[in-house]
């Protein structure tokens, strides 16, 4: 057991792990963490990981995460693993993969595109278009985002 | 040939293979008008913004084929102003008609009628996104007096940056071999990256900003447009240096041509308009067979 297990254990929760480094303060916006939390949070940012160099992990206690949140995590961190944690020992492990296709998930960055017309009563549709970097590619207007970049909906 | 394009939809040139748009292409050599290969259709034109061109072309088109054309040519006249949605619209007219030609100021607004209607939709203009029908008359317009699509050295000319046919002519062009682009505007209207990035190892492309045309096989000049400048003064400067005049199509040999989407306002002289090399109103005229067979390849899947 490493040190960082031991400082960072909690009793119920999500453990995302293998997050690509740099990339856990998005994954902290997309939970929805900010300053004010009411339960422990816990980011390790850049820890060695094995033979693939570094990672970043959020620990996040009390918290499941819905079907959507983990789409979005997917985008940014395609490589993240899902440890579900309850009584401290780890019950699920879900390997996510990158969406193929995200509805209602990224915003398209042009404004003058027909998903971003509230009366249109649109949601966005983005396709993925390439891996590296992660690139997505509006099934409407054909606008590319950059994963990285997008603006994700609340 | 019959199944892969009855019921299609024409939404974006990305869409398109290079056997497509041969197919295309081949299909608008042999279009003519026949009162019967249509007869009984009915063509909904919707044009939530007036384009007299395009829409005449299309109701042009359908007419010459025995079809009927209902629609109209305002947002401001119909149940847009009334608040309805686009898909509301769609619903309504996919009653009425047997394929549906839409023209919208917003950008992916045909792929959602696509989407939403169970006929075919043909893209005849989405913001400033895609005219793919516009894009399949320029090749026309190319293998008609050259030939070929091939190995061809293509100026694209002038606003680079906003110009919606320049984006998806360049596309289309990626689907061919051996294309030279020169890409000539002024430093504030280059070609997006986006595009340039689809080029990247399919085309060969050189962006510069001086009105070069030698060796060109193909002049494709597209208008600059005074809003795009933050100042007159700039706009003015920059206008100056991208028209075709005599001076600059001594460069171009006598088998080249010289194309434009129309209406050209000033970027052209009209002391161009009498030399060989000057094609943009023939060009034109190539929209009514290149229509003519799109909507006979998607109601019947084949030409009469
Ligand atoms: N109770 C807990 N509280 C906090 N973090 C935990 C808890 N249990 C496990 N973890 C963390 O969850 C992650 C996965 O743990 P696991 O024991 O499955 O490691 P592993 O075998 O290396 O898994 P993987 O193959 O996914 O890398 C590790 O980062 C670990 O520190
Ligand atoms: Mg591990
Ligand atoms: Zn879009």
């Amino acid at each position: 057991m490493s040190q960082e297990l031991k400082v960072s254990r909690i009793r119920q929760g999500t453990v995302i792990d293998h997050i690509r480094p740099g990339m856990a303060l998005t994954v902290l916006r997309i939970l929805g963490i900010g300053a004010a939390v009411s339960h422990s949070v816990v980011v390790a940012m850049n820890v060695p990981s094995g033979a693939l160099a570094h990672k970043d992990i959020v620990k996040v206690e009390n918290q499941v995460l819905d079907e959507e949140t983990l789409k979005k995590i997917a985008i940014i961190a395609p490589h993240a693993t899902v440890n579900i944690i309850e009584d401290f020992e780890i019950t699920a492990k879900h390997h996510i993969s990158l969406p193929r296709a995200l509805r209602g998930i990224i915003k398209c960055p042009n404004r003058n595109c027909i998903s971003n017309q509230d009366h249109e009563r649109v949601s966005s549709f983005f396709i993925c278009e390439r891996e590296e970097p992660i690139e997505f590619r509006c099934h409407y207007c054909e606008a590319l985002v950059q994963a990285e970049q997008a603006e994700l909906y609340a | 040939m019959r199944s892969s394009w009855q019921g299609r939809d024409i939404i974006s040139i990305r869409d398109f293979s290079r056997e497509e748009i041969e197919m295309v292409l081949q299909a608008a050599g042999r279009a003519h008008p026949d009162p019967d290969a249509l007869r009984g259709q009915v063509m909904a034109s919707l044009f939530f913004e007036p384009s007299t061109r395009t829409q005449l072309s299309f109701a042009s088109a359908m007419e010459r084929l025995g079809g009927k054309v209902i629609g109209f040519s305002s947002g401001k006249t119909t149940s847009q102003a009334k608040g309805e949605t686009l898909q509301d619209t769609i619903r309504m007219a996919e009653g009425y008609a047997d394929l549906i030609v839409i023209r919208h100021p917003l950008e992916g607004s045909a792929r959602l009628a696509a989407d939403t209607a169970s006929v075919p939709v043909i893209n005849a203009g989405d913001g400033t996104h895609q005219h793919p029908t516009q894009t399949l008359l320029d090749l026309y317009a190319i293998k008609q007096f050259q030939g070929h699509l091939d190995n061809l050295k293509i100026g694209l000319v002038g606003d680079l940056k906003y110009g919606r046919t320049v984006h998806s002519l360049a596309t289309a062009l990626t689907r061919f071999h051996g294309i030279e682009l020169r890409l000539i505007s002024p430093a504030s209207l280059p070609m997006p990256p986006a595009v340039l990035r689809e080029l990247g190892g399919l085309v060969d492309y050189r962006e510069q900003e001086a009105l070069d045309l030698s060796g060109l096989d193909v002049v494709y000049v597209t208008r600059i447009q005074k809003e795009r400048f933050p100042d007159v003064e700039e706009y003015e400067k920059v206008k100056g240096a991208y028209v075709i005049d005599r001076a600059a199509c001594r460069a171009l040999g006598p088998e080249a041509i010289i194309l434009h989407p129309l209406p050209r306002v000033g970027e052209i002289a009209r002391e161009v308009d009498s030399l060989p090399q000057a094609k943009y109103f023939q060009q034109a005229q190539g929209g009514i067979p290149v229509r003519m067979a799109l909507l006979q390849l998607l109601l019947k899947g084949e030409l009469a």
